[in-house]
């Protein structure tokens, strides 16, 4: 299956690109929206378009949302698209989350935690019914209250609290210098976890969280808590070669998710819980801990248990998980496929000759038959 | 890993102070900056080792905080390199696309370098720029504090006498 050039429409072409502006627009009577009040008032949607589109620059994600009409994974095209414009020019230092400036931080694990339980901004205690009162322009809206002091300047991290024991796995550092990019080669498998991670930071948010959704359903066994989940800003390092030192040259916000699982032991491992681990580009909840579940349900076949769901199939999950892939392929067909069509038409029209000879012969014979008798 | 070239204890220092007011520029807001340097780096005679440009530095993870290394997404920088008459070389970094700031950062760099302008820049540029972050950075800490919890878990079947 394939479709073929075709010439003409230029004139057409030109004209639906004024009328997709013009629709873009809406009302020229409204003022046009800014890309500081989408960055600002659309932030999560901005969030999103910079985790998927991979590149963290809130006033390109903006853009890309403005011109998109702010259809996600139109902005996610575009900034992928521009991202291949410009030069890489550093690859940072794995940046450290224990040393987040802290937003919010919860565990569903631990009550009292070092460092406590901080809500910081979240719709999971609002009641989820439409507030008309936004609805309104030029009110007053409520302001953060400031507590008299800040919070510590840097919270452990709660599952540390379970490795003293030795109850949860360990993660340790184990890469071989080589750190797998898909923006540079090709997907292989098996995919080591480096590979899966980032694919999964990249991720469609509604597929992944699909995938995670299914392993709490009985399609991958997971009995998940949340370890923690914090969300904040952290430093971006780089080594820039002309300097040969660590210098920062960011503050990204970041959100994480520690996901712990059970697991039953082997005949060589005591019983021990184990993780599953999401990271995204600014505040992404939903994503992270979607991200935290697949990637331990992609652990599966390290970890010793039957690979027999479709989120435990790396192959399947990281194949389908790109929605710049997906949306490209699947919106393909409606382009001109004329000649492949033709094609399948005259296939199908002589295959329908032949079945309606067999049919008259089958029926022939089965007369000349009959008579005979 | 082995040291090719073992650095004295003053080159550490001079080390990890150039670092920290590389880190003071490069998450500078650029209005800010512009504000408070933009006199001092006015009429400096510099040529370009590198002109400003926009580019991409690939922000890594690591798996549950402390594991395997990987590839989160990219951000975008400017840059810019620049060397004064003496021969001062100076580099600026900067978050995000803005090629004035990474101009005005790499000459702010070289300036501090310099010993006869060192003090100075540190106190009308670095400094008030330190402050300024410092308090951001502050509010937005005690605006989350506010939303500090204690969760008292429930007792099922138990009623206060």
């Amino acid at each position: 299956m394939a479709y073929v050039a075709v010439k003409g429409g230029e004139q057409a072409i030109l004209n639906t690109h004024k009328l997709i502006s013009e629709t873009r627009r809406g009302n020229p009577d409204l003022a046009e929206l800014s890309l500081a009040q989408i960055s600002e008032q659309f932030g999560l949607a901005v969030d999103r378009v910079m985790t998927e589109g991979s590149v963290y620059d809130r006033e390109l994600a903006a853009l890309a949302l403005k011109q998109a009409q702010g259809d996600a994974i139109e902005a996610i095209f575009l900034l992928r698209a521009y991202r291949t414009t410009l030069p890489r020019v550093a690859v940072s230092e794995p940046i450290d989350t224990s040393k987040m400036a802290i937003r919010r931080r919860i565990s569903a694990t631990f009550k009292d935690i070092p460092g406590g339980q901080v809500l910081g901004p979240t719709y999971d205690y609002t009641h989820r019914l439409l507030d008309f009162a936004l609805a309104a322009e030029g009110l007053e809206r409520p302001q953060a209250e400031l507590a008299a002091e800040p919070l510590d300047e840097t919270v452990p991290r709660v599952i540390d609290l379970l490795n003293s024991e030795g109850l949860i796995e360990e993660e340790i550092d184990e890469n071989d210098g080589e750190v797998f990019d898909l923006t540079r080669e090709p997907t292989t498998f098996p995919a080591r976890r480096d590979q899966r991670l980032q694919n999964l930071a990249r991720g469609d948010e509604g597929f992944v969280l699909g995938l995670a959704y299914s392993t709490t359903r009985g399609y991958g066994g997971a009995h998940p808590f949340v370890g923690e989940l914090r969300l904040g800003e952290v430093a971006v390092e780089i080594v820039p070669e002309e300097l040969g030192f660590p210098i920062t040259i960011a503050d990204v916000t970041v959100t994480e998710c520690q996901m712990i699982n059970q697991f039953r032991g082997s005949a060589d491992k005591p019983p021990q819980f184990t993780r599953g681990y999401g990271l995204t580009f600014g505040h992404n909840e939903r994503k992270a801990m979607a991200m935290s579940l697949v990637d331990r349900a992609m652990r599966a076949r390290e970890l010793g248990e039957d690979v027999r769901y479709p989120a435990q199939d790396a192959e399947f999950v990281l194949s389908h998980t790109d929605n710049v892939e997906g949306n490209g392929f699947v919106t393909h067909f409606k382009l001109p496929h004329y000649v492949d069509f033709q094609a399948e038409l005259q296939l199908v029209r002589q295959l329908r000759a032949e079945h309606e000879e067999r049919r008259r012969k089958a029926t022939g014979s089965e007369q000349a038959k009959e008579a005979a008798e | 890993m082995m040291a090719f070239k073992t650095e004295t204890d003053a080159e550490q220092r001079a080390t990890s102070r150039r670092a920290d007011w590389f880190g003071i520029l490069s998450r500078s807001h650029a209005g800010e900056l512009d504000a408070l340097a933009a006199d001092a780096a006015d009429g400096v005679a510099f040529e370009w080792l590198r002109r400003p440009h926009v580019g991409l530095v690939m922000v890594r993870g690591r798996a549950g905080g402390t594991g395997q290394v990987f590839n989160l997404g990219e951000m975008t920088v400017a840059r810019a390199s620049v060397r004064l008459a003496d021969g001062t070389v100076g580099h600026g970094y900067v978050q995000s696309r803005d090629k004035r700031q990474a101009e005005l950062a790499a000459i702010v760099d070289a300036l501090l370098l310099q010993e006869h302008r060192h003090d100075e820049i540190m106190a009308k540029v670095i400094e008030p720029l330190r402050q300024k972050e410092q308090t951001r950075r502050i509010e937005k800490s005690r605006k989350a504090a506010s939303t500090k919890v204690e969760f008292f878990t429930m007792v099922r079947g138990e009623n206060p006498a």
